[in-house]
C-alpha cells in the first residue's frame, strides 16, 4: 500500500498537527518508504497467534480504595496541575472561543 | 591525588564511605568538568547546585555516622526524559520546553534517596525518537570519540546521546538511559561504555515522558558492569503508580556478580549474521564467544528465525503508541502553545503541534495514525503484534537451549553527524540487533569490546532470560574482564 498527498493531508489533520504543501510533498516518499518496508511482515505466517499486546505476563493490580491513598496520585493539585499551563486562569485550564 | 573525575560509580561511593575524598570534592571536581565540556552539547541544562546539595547531605551524613546509600556521593547525569521537580524537562523537544515539573519520576527519586546528586538534564533524540542524537530540538550532542586521522564530529548513538557522551568523556561517572528500541545499547557501543536495559517492568516508568508504553524500559549507563550492577539496583523496584511496574523483589544485582560461567550455556543466534554487518564486529563477535568460553561457558547455536521481521514490526508497533502518547501535547495543559491570531481551538492543537514537534516526530506520529486508522489496523497494526509474539516465542524456544545470547551491539560502529540523513530507514537499521529484545521484553547488555582500525569502540550484547539481569550482568563481567577494555577518547573539548 502507498500513501499520496491527499492521504497523508488527512492522516496529518486526523494527528492535529498542521501541514503546508511543501511539508507534504516531502513527507509522501518518506512515508512510503517507510510503508513499502513495513509490508514485508505480511510474508510471515502468523496462524493462530494471538497479538501480542503485554510483553511481560503481569496482572492488573486495584490500589485499595482509599481517598488519596498515594499523596503523589492524589487530589487537591489544582495548582500544580495548572502550574505549567500556558493560559491558566481563575483555576481553569484556558482555551480559544470554542463555541459562536 | 587519583583525578575524581576518572572514578566510577563503584569507586566514588566506596571513597566517600572510606573516607578518601568527600562527596563535596567529587561533585565540584564533576561540575568543573561538566562546565568545561559545553563543546559535546550534552547537557540541555546543568544542576550543579543539586550536585553540591545531594553530596553536602551525604558528607553530613557520614559525619553524623549514618548508613550511606548505595549510590551516596554520585553525580549523575539525568537524561531529559525523567521528570524533576523544579528543573525543567523537555524530552529534547520545543513543544516541552520550559516545562518544569511539579513532581519527581520514581526512577530519578529512588536515585536521590540512594544518596545521588544530579549534574544536569541530558540531551537525547526528541522524545527519544533517534538513533544518532541529531533530533534534539536543542542541537546534536557530539561523541568524545574522533574516527582516526579526522576531525569530523561523530555521533553519540541515540536515543540516549547525551548520557553515553558524558559518560564517556568522564564528565559524569553515570547517567541513566532509557531504551525502546536499543535506546541505551546502541549509543552505549558507540562510545565504549557499558548500558543495560533491564527486563520490562523492573523499573518504573512514572514520571518518565512515554515514547512507546510496552516497550519503554529505563536502565543505567556507565563504565562498568559493576557500576551498572549498583545503579540499576538503585533505579529497580516495585511501584503501585505505575500499572505495569513488576511486584517482584530486586536481587543484590551487585553482591551476586560472578564471571565464572561453568555450565553456563550461551546462544549464538545464527539469524544475526546478517549482511552489511561491519567485519570488525563480526570478528568481535568471534572474540566474545572465545571469551566467554574462557570463562567456562559452552557456545551454543540457536535460531531466531523470525529476527529479520522484528525491525519492521518495531516501526509500527512503536509509532503507534507514539502517536497516542503524544497526543497529549495540545497546547492546553502544558508546554508551547501556538495560537495565530482568530483560530478555534482545533486549529490551536495543528499549529502548536506543527511548531513543537520536530520532523522525526512527526513522521511517527503520521505512520502511527496511518497504521491505526481504519480500514489499516488489521494489516499493519494488528499482524506487527502478532509477528511480536513470535519474536519473543523464538526467544522463548531459544532459552529451553542457552542461558544467555551473545551478538552484535549494531552492525557498525559510530559515524558522523549528518552522514546518515538522507533516508530515515537507513538510520532504523543501526537498530536492528538491539530491537528483538525489546519487543520480547527481555534484559539487554552492551559492555564495550574492542576498537576498530578507525579507532572507535565496538560493543557486544548480552540478552538474557525475563528477570535474568544477574546472568546477563555475569556474562558482560566476564567479556569486561577479558576485553581489558581501557581505550578512552582523547580530550579536545
Amino acid at each position: 500500500m502507498s500513501v499520496d498527498k491527499a492521504t497523508v493531508a488527512k492522516i496529518a489533520s486526523l494527528a492535529r498537527i498542521r501541514m503546508d504543501d511543501a511539508e507534504l510533498e516531502r513527507m509522501v516518499p518518506e512515508l512510503n518508504g517507510i510503508l513499502q518496508w513495513v509490508e514485508q511482515l505480511g510474508e510471515v505466517d502468523v496462524t493462530g497467534i494471538e497479538p501480542m499486546a503485554a510483553v511481560i505476563p503481569n496482572t492488573l493490580r486495584l490500589r485499595d480504595d482509599v481517598v488519596d491513598a498515594d499523596p503523589l496520585t492524589g487530589g487537591g493539585k489544582r495548582d500544580d496541575v495548572l502550574a505549567n499551563a500556558p493560559a491558566a486562569e481563575h483555576g481553569f485550564f484556558g482555551v480559544p472561543k470554542v463555541i459562536e | 591525588m587519583t583525578e575524581l573525575t576518572s572514578l566510577g560509580v563503584k569507586e566514588i561511593r566506596d571513597g566517600v564511605r572510606d573516607g578518601s575524598f568527600t562527596a563535596r570534592e567529587v561533585a565540584e571536581a564533576f561540575n568543573t568538568a561538566v562546565a568545561e565540556a559545553a563543546a559535546l552539547n550534552a547537557f540541555i541544562v546543568t544542576t550543579p547546585d543539586h550536585a553540591l546539595a545531594a553530596a553536602d547531605k551525604v558528607d553530613a551524613a557520614r559525619a553524623a555516622s549514618e548508613t550511606l546509600g548505595a549510590m551516596a556521593g554520585v553525580p549523575i547525569g539525568m537524561k531529559d526524559l525523567f521528570a524533576t521537580h523544579g528543573v525543567q524537562t523537555t524530552a529534547a523537544s520545543h513543544i516541552l520546553e520550559g516545562f518544569t515539573p511539579r513532581y519527581e519520576s520514581t526512577v530519578s527519586q529512588k536515585l536521590w534517596d540512594a544518596g545521588a546528586g544530579m549534574l544536569g538534564k541530558l540531551n537525547l533524540d526528541q522524545f527519544a525518537m533517534g538513533s544518532s542524537n541529531e533530533t534534539s530540538y536543542f542541537g546534536n550532542v557530539t561523541s568524545p570519540w574522533k574516527k582516526a586521522g579526522s576531525n569530523a564530529a561523530m555521533s553519540p548513538g541515540g536515543s540516549s546521546g547525551g548520557s553515553s557522551a558524558a559518560v564517556a568523556a568522564r564528565i559524569a561517572p553515570a547517567a541513566t538511559g532509557t531504551d525502546t528500541g536499543g535506546s541505551i545499547r546502541q549509543p552505549a557501543a558507540f562510545t565504549g561504555i557499558c548500558g543495560i536495559k533491564p527486563t520490562y517492568g523492573r523499573c518504573s516508568r512514572w514520571g518518565v515522558v512515554a515514547f512507546a508504553s510496552s516497550l519503554d524500559q529505563a536502565g543505567p549507563m556507565a563504565r562498568s558492569v559493576e557500576d551498572c550492577a549498583i545503579m540499576l539496583g538503585a533505579m529497580a523496584g516495585f511501584d503501585p503508580k505505575d500499572a505495569t511496574s513488576l511486584q517482584m523483589d530486586v536481587p543484590d544485582w551487585e553482591a551476586a556478580l560472578n564471571a565464572d560461567l561453568r555450565g553456563k550455556k550461551v546462544g549464538i543466534p545464527r539469524e544475526y549474521r546478517m549482511e552489511g554487518t561491519d567485519q570488525a564486529i563480526l570478528d568481535s563477535w568471534e572474540q566474545g564467544k572465545a571469551w566467554l568460553k574462557d570463562a567456562g561457558a559452552e557456545i551454543v547455536d540457536v535460531s531466531l528465525p523470525h529476527t529479520k521481521y522484528a525491525l519492521p514490526a518495531y516501526y509500527i508497533v512503536a509509532p503507534a503508541e507514539a502517536s497516542s502518547n503524544l497526543a497529549r501535547y495540545d497546547g492546553v495543559r502544558y508546554g508551547l502553545r501556538d495560537l495565530p491570531e482568530g483560530v478555534g481551538l482545533q486549529d490551536m492543537y495543528a499549529a502548536t503541534r506543527a511548531a513543537g514537534f520536530g520532523d522525526e516526530v512527526k513522521r511517527r506520529i503520521l505512520i502511527g495514525t496511518y497504521v491505526l486508522s481504519a480500514g489499516f489496523y488489521d494489516a499493519y497494526y494488528t499482524q506487527a503484534q502478532k509477528v511480536r509474539a513470535l519474536v519473543a516465542r523464538d526467544f522463548a524456544r531459544a532459552f529451553a537451549e542457552c542461558d544467555v545470547i551473545l551478538a552484535p551491539t549494531t552492525p557498525t560502529a559510530s559515524f558522523p553527524l549528518g552522514s546518515m540523513n538522507e533516508d530515515p530507514l537507513t538510520m532504523y537499521l543501526n537498530d536492528v540487533f538491539a530491537v528483538p529484545a525489546s519487543l520480547a521484553g527481555l534484559p539487554a547488555m552492551s559492555v564495550p569490546a574492542t576498537i576498530n582500525a578507525d579507532g572507535l569502540p565496538l560493543g557486544l550484547q548480552l540478552v538474557g532470560r525475563p528477570f535474568d539481569e544477574q546472568g546477563v550482568l555475569n556474562a558482560g563481567l566476564a567479556i569486561q574482564q577479558r576485553a581489558g577494555f581501557t581505550a578512552k577518547p582523547e580530550k579536545w573539548w
